[in-house]
């Protein structure tokens, strides 16, 4: 089967400075793919690349066996391929209802129109209404943005990549930050995900990787250190040695 | 019992089109204006010149997020295209207006890669490197502009083929409000559309609108372009009703007022355009008329005092014609 994503010798360097070195990674369709490694080690500069934030030095990126890595991440969002960032990007000023109906109406093809407004017909407003619902975010939804507590934002912010249907979605650490009394909500919209979707989830909490995921990479250095299932990557002693070392999992 | 969400959201989104009592009493003034005043009918022709320019720049700078010292070189363009035309025997004024505001968006269209190529400080650079350009251009060019004696031997045919532009402005000042309000209906369609929208996320954070797949580039240039048609038009509008142009269209000063109108009415809202141009023009008149060697003085005063006061505050004072909770519109 074609697989969903994948990067071939994927290399990039700032400067002198090697941040991504020779990653070749395949996310078969609906995959629950976990990348860990510690600080520092290049998983978002992974995502950068993938998604054209960045420009790889070397290498090739493939989304569903075609070739991306010279397009335009606006061009790649519309093959499929969505994400969210560690750091919240979002639109302050907005409500969610605005950002999502605005990530939906850009899906359908409607974000260039500008004879209609926003929502016009209802099916836009239906459909943000629905993924905001999704995400516990319904009574949120004529909020300002900037005003919501941090873990609503980083609902908001699975709310906007998934808005664009992607077949592939590229989690950046999506707890982060957000408070242990609404961090459920986050694992709970993560394991929610549509099936059909390929998720490649960054994180370092490592309860919620190994409650996720069927496959980890273990990423150090900007180099992958070994690709397995979960009970693999937990018996490897060198991933003990780097990155579990610190207090172990079993 | 509350409303089911979807009901809330296509209420919430529809909403955000209505229009507010605010906003029809506001278009109702400027209509009364205009009849209680006759006499003032030169000054409201020019007030609506000047909104007409500010809200082109509004759509560039306060939607889209293109700073620009350089707003004038598509106003006195479309100033000049109008002028030139209606002095070589193109009499219509709704053709010289189209002529001025095409050819301005032509030039936009044409500018825009070399603008939007680098940061905020570049931009700066590069829109005030093309005005100066323009504006030494025509100067240098007196066989077609006149250069610094101003255009001569304009001659405006009836609006319509039967409203002559008479001495006292009164066709003039009903033409320029007319056309305002036919730009700003356009507009509050664009700032409410997805269009509008996606323009608003670009400058809320480029990142994000990327990573929704908005073609980020292509956004800007499109606002750039419509920004630079508009402001072609005022400049158009500006000639047709002076029956005259000086350089003084493609003037630094000329951008620097447009920056000072939508600074006295707010950025990224239409009527900030709409209100900054009444107050900056009734300003300007009383100000020269009581201190007329003094009134740039007062004019700076007032946008020193501006700034130090937080430019939300002239903005919260007039927020009635904005939506309550959905602040970002139109
Ligand atoms: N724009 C940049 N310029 C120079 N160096 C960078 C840049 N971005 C990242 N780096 C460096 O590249 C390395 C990888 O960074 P990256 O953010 O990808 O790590 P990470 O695995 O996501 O870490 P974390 O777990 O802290 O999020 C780091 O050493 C970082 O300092
Ligand atoms: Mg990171």
């Amino acid at each position: 089967m074609t697989p969903a994503l994948e990067t071939i010798g994927l290399t990039h360097h700032f400067g002198a400075f090697c941040a991504t070195d020779s990653v070749s990674l395949s996310l078969p369709p609906g995959a629950r793919h976990a990348l860990i490694g510690p600080n520092g080690a290049g998983k978002t500069t992974l995502v950068n690349l993938l998604t054209g934030v960045l420009r790889p030095g070397a290498g090739r990126i493939l989304l569903a066996g075609e070739e991306v890595t010279g397009l335009a991440q606006d061009r790649r969002v519309r093959r499929g391929l969505s994400r969210t960032f560690q750091i919240n990007q979002l639109f302050p000023e907005m409500t969610p209802l605005q950002s999502v109906s605005l990530a939906v109406s850009r899906r359908l093809g409607r974000d260039g129109a500008w004879w209609r407004r926003l929502g016009h017909g209802g099916a836009v407003a239906e459909e943000a209404a629905e993924i905001l619902g999704r995400f516990g975010l319904s009574d949120a939804m004529g909020r300002r943005v900037g005003d919501l507590p941090y873990g609503r934002q980083r609902l908001l912010e699975v709310a906007l990549a998934i808005a664009a249907r992607p077949r592939v979605l590229l989690l950046d650490e999506p707890a982060a930050g957000v408070p242990e009394a609404e961090r459920e909500d986050i694992l709970a919209a993560v394991a929610a995900l549509p099936r059909e979707v390929a998720v490649l989830l960054i994180e370092h909490d490592m309860d919620l990787v190994f409650r996720f995921a069927e496959r980890i990479t273990v990423l150090v250095a900007g180099a992958m250190l070994m690709e397995g299932t979960p009970a693999e990557v937990a018996a490897d002693p060198r991933v003990r040695a780097v990155y579990l070392g610190e207090g172990g999992h079993d | 019992m509350t409303a089911a969400p979807e009901e809330t959201a296509r209420r919430q989104l529809a909403g955000l089109a209505r229009w507010r009592p605010a906003e029809i009493a506001f278009w109702v003034l400027v209509l009364a204006a205009y009849f209680l005043f006759p006499q003032r009918a030169a000054l409201i022709a020019e007030v609506a010149v000047i909104a007409l320019f500010a809200l082109s720049l509004d759509l560039v700078l306060g939607y889209a997020g293109i700073l620009t010292l350089g707003h004038a070189a598509f106003f006195g363009w479309g100033a000049y295209a109008a002028g030139i035309a209606a002095a070589r025997g193109w009499e219509d004024p709704v053709l010289g207006l189209l002529l001025g505001g095409g050819t301005a968006g032509v030039l936009g269209l044409l500018g825009a890669p070399l603008v939007l190529r680098g940061g905020d400080l570049t931009r700066l650079m590069v829109t005030l490197g093309l005005a100066t350009v323009l504006h030494e251009l025509a100067n240098r060019f007196t066989g077609l502009t006149g250069g610094a004696d101003g255009l001569q031997g304009m001659n405006v045919g009836p609006l319509l083929g039967k409203f002559e532009f008479d001495l006292e402005g009164h066709v003039g000042a009903a033409y320029a409000l007319a056309v305002l309000f036919l730009a700003f209906l356009l507009l509050r369609r664009i700032a409410l559309s997805p269009f509008g929208w996606s323009l608003r996320a670009i400058r809320a954070n480029p990142l994000r609108a990327a990573a929704l797949g908005i073609p980020v580039r292509r956004r800007l240039v499109a606002a750039y372009t419509i920004g630079a048609a508009l402001a072609g038009v005022a400049g158009a509008l500006l000639a047709q009703v002076t029956q005259f142009v000086s350089l003084d269209v493609l003037s630094f000063q000329r951008s620097a007022d447009g920056l000072l109108v939508l600074l006295i009415g707010g950025v990224g809202w239409l009527y900030g355009g709409l209100v900054g141009a009444v107050v900056f023009k009734l300003m300007q008149d009383l100000l020269s008329s009581l201190t007329p060697q003094y009134w740039q003085f007062w004019i700076g005063a007032l946008l020193v005092a501006l700034v130090l006061l937080g430019r939300d505050r002239p903005r919260a004072w007039i927020a009635g014609l904005r939506r309550p909770a959905e602040r970002a519109a139109p």
